[in-house]
């Protein structure tokens, strides 16, 4: 760009400012009254006004202290958020020292993260474990396209993340070379077939307005990621007089989520109570402890058991009527079944065989019931296939499971007759039958391998337990198939004590939504517990240094297998039937030759760490110190050598 | 709880096969010591990690209900192991002989044979 240019853009500012100036001059009680405070998303905040500024007079205006970015901060801080994590980039450069010196750096606090992947997915963690949502700031075109992985697990896990990416609109005024490279016409193209809204505001009062949109988008089932695109010279321009007069922050009011059709949840109830071996299975059915409240209470009214699929914490594991561990079994003998936002309720009642031909077979009975409730009827997107296969169910109601239940419960509760209240009382003693028999089973098989270098899934799972059992833990992620043992062995209650996956399987989420997840627990002193597996640590281990950095408690136990142990068995599964043997499945899936010393690597990132742990005596000990560790505040790892699932 | 169970993309089904196997596990009288004799524990060890049977069973012959079951101490009578490694029903890959020779076989038998029973009174499993 010619130096012309240069002073263009300095003319540009000039002509801002002293506009600005103008403002001033006329008068504004509510510009000096106007302070920088969040006030609760649904309450009004009065309009803004700006501050006065230099008029300058004939010299040439090089400040400004009302730019754009400062009203940006005002808006964002009504809307509460606690945290807005990014890695730094100059096209949002404005609005970042808006946050950090206008803000006060509190309310949003600026969490530093190493990758956009990072950020995004911290926020996608932090939501599940919160009940809100985190802000993410990514730069242009390349932030965007390094948050991309993780903004679609979101999106998969119907996870509401806020996203605001920086761009520079007006080609004119862009510097040259990098801010050209950084800038795009439509920045939100890239994501839009896996977010929910997006929009590229051209004024501040317009930004008002998308970003109250945003949010209530956002965070009404069902829930996904939303982007707003914030032009450069919107924040760092002067706020001008025209501007200032026009601009206040909208009111949010969140969306109830809707409820089922009450014709539907009558037919549902009628169903169910009827039913002789009804099964209920939740998904993402949870979304607040309300959640697990409401399911208890449909459970207990119908004697019925829950299969949970484990993407939110749907029912407490040692219920007499979790039934997860004879999931298989219920199924082949249901003659109602209740799907509580699946992701694949095909996939639930069917199975298919992943052998030279693909076949697949029905697991339910002709003649059985489905009754679906999940708000995913009501989204719309089509390019990417993670709806799953058509299930055919013979209820279906588009609406939010967790809003549908009370009504459900009380539908069941008035169709119940004395008779099959007995009935329900004699399935509910053979479930809890059932249900000790299944925990048993599951600690005899804990037993095998229990002493075995490389150390089994199932002791570390228990030697981690042993030490939590007392606190008030949350088991905030687990990247890695350990057999669920987890599931099957501890005894999870509280909504915050599993949180799902990734959604969409990107490895690479584990990590830093186990960082972002600790850090929601951090000031509710809860014990963040992470199982962090090998492959899903390389990705971006640098979300390592921002737990580190911003002092999140989190203690992180690897279920280090040496691999890309999934992609070993599906190479293994082409070379076998390809009749070739598999001694060479190791190549392009295994982490090793040389092993990775992960805890130098966390110890380098500024984390304590121990291992590699190979000695199953070794691993108790180790986990007690770095108990003490986290228990001072600070992320600690241990690397553990593991069996392979 | 079962967080990752989108990444096994398919392989927990894998169970539904394998089950049959350890049901009928569970129904056989007795192993037939005489098959797990004529094999080489030590031989069969290795096998058992060459040939990729560790990825669904574990080192230890111990099982997942993600990929595969339990196939020791106790397996299943030899020729219905020896079928099923050849012909599986379920998600199992087959090993033909051509990649996995009877003699072979017969030493991952022996290895799977041998392993120990879990010790009794483990205190972190109460």
């Amino acid at each position: 760009m010619s130096e012309k240019h240069s002073v263009d853009r300095r003319d540009f500012l000039k002509t801002a400012a002293v506009t600005g100036a103008a403002a001033l001059s006329a008068g504004s009680a509510a510009a000096a009254a106007q302070a920088p405070q969040g006030t609760p998303p649904t309450q009004a905040s009065a309009p803004v006004a700006p501050r006065e500024v230099d008029p300058g007079g004939n010299v040439e205006v090089l400040t400004t202290d009302r730019p754009g970015g400062d009203f940006m901060v005002d808006v964002i801080k009504t809307l509460d958020f606690e945290f807005i994590a990014s890695n730094p980039g100059s096209s949002f450069r404005g609005i970042h020292e808006s946050i950090i010196n206008y803000g006060n750096n509190t309310k949003p606090e600026f969490i530093t993260c190493c990758h956009e992947e990072s950020a995004v997915a911290m926020a996608h963690g932090y939501f599940k474990a919160e009940g809100r949502p985190m802000a993410v700031l990514c730069h242009g075109t390349v932030g965007m396209q390094h948050a991309a992985m993780a903004i679609y697990n979101a999106y998969c896990d119907r996870v509401p993340v806020y996203v605001l990416a920086g761009n520079s609109l007006d080609a004119t005024l862009r510097r040259p070379g990098v801010e050209w490279a950084h800038s795009v016409q439509d920045a939100a193209a890239m994501v839009r077939d896996f977010i929910k809204w997006d929009d590229q505001p051209i004024s501040l009062p317009h930004f008002a307005e998308s970003a109250m949109r945003a949010y209530k988008i956002a965070m009404t089932p069902p829930m996904m990621p939303v982007l707003l695109v914030i032009d450069g010279g919107l924040q760092e321009d002067p706020i001008s007089h025209e501007v200032s007069s026009r601009l206040r922050i909208p009111r949010l009011t969140v969306a109830t989520p809707p409820q089922g059709d009450s014709g539907a949840v009558a037919e549902a109830a009628r169903l169910l109570v009827n039913a002789q071996n009804p099964v209920i299975v939740a998904d993402r059915a949870a979304r607040t402890p309300a959640g697990i409240t409401h399911l208890i209470s449909l459970a207990e009214a119908l004697q019925a058991p829950v299969v949970s699929q484990g993407g939110r914490m749907n029912f407490p594991s040692r219920h007499p009527l979790n039934q997860t561990s004879n999931s298989r079994q219920l199924i082949a003998d249901a003659d109602v079944i209740l799907g509580l936002e699946l992701t694949d309720f095909w996939g639930t009642v069917s199975a298919m065989r992943d052998g030279l031909t693909r076949t697949s077979r029905s697991l339910v009975k002709p003649g059985t019931k489905l009754i679906s409730i999940t708000a995913l009827d009501l989204a719309t997107k089509g390019n990417y296939q993670d709806f799953q296969r058509y299930p055919e169910v013979d209820v279906a109601m588009a609406a939010d499971a967790e809003a549908t239940l009370p009504a459900l419960v009380e539908a069941c509760k008035r169709a119940t007759s004395s008779d099959r209240r007995s009935a329900f009382e004699a399935r509910g003693k053979r479930l809890a039958t059932a249900h000790a028999s299944a925990l048993e089973r599951a600690r005899a098989e804990a037993a095998y391998a229990w002493d075995a270098s490389p150390i089994s899934t199932a002791r570390m799972t228990m030697e981690l337990w042993a030490q939590i059992k007392n606190e008030d833990w949350a088991l905030v992620a687990e990247s890695g198939i350990m057999s669920d043992w987890t599931a099957r062995l501890w005894s999870f209650e509280k909504h915050y004590q599993s949180l799902g996956g990734s959604g969409g399987a990107g490895v690479g989420y584990g990590a830093p939504a186990a960082v972002g997840a600790a850090l929601a627990n951090k000031k509710h002193g809860r014990l963040s517990v992470t199982i962090q597996g090998d492959g899903d640590f390389l990705y971006a281990p640098g979300v390592w240094w921002t737990a580190a950095h911003h002092r999140i408690p989190l203690l992180a136990v690897m279920h280090n297998n040496r691999a890309y142990h999934q992609e070993v068995m599906h190479v293994q599964r082409m070379a076998n039937r390809h009749n070739r043997g598999i001694t060479r499945a190791h190549i392009g899936t295994t982490i090793d030759d040389p092993n990775v010393d992960f805890a130098k690597i966390a110890q380098g990132l500024g984390v304590h760490a121990q291992g590699p742990i190979t000695n199953p005596n070794d691993l108790g000990p180790a986990i007690k110190r770095a108990l003490d560790v986290v228990k001072r505040g600070e992320p600690s790892l241990i690397d553990v050598v593991t069996q392979p699932r | 709880m079962n967080v990752m169970k989108s990444l096994v993309f398919g392989l927990q089904s894998a169970v539904l096969g394998l089950l049959l196997v350890a049901a009928v596990s569970a129904q056989t009288p007795a192993p037939q010591p005489n098959a797990a004799s004529l094999g080489n524990v030590e031989a069969g060890k290795k096998l058992f990690v060459s040939d990729g049977c560790y990825q669904c069973h574990g080192y230890e012959a111990q099982g997942s209900n993600a990929t595969g079951p339990r196939l020791g101490p106790r397996p299943i009578a030899f020729a219905a192991f020896s079928r099923y490694v050849r012909q599986p029903t379920g998600q199992m890959p087959p090993y033909t002989t051509k990649v996995v020779s009877d003699a072979d076989l017969t030493n991952i038998y022996a290895f799977v044979s041998s392993r120990p029973a879990p010790a009794a009174n483990i205190l972190l499993l109460k």
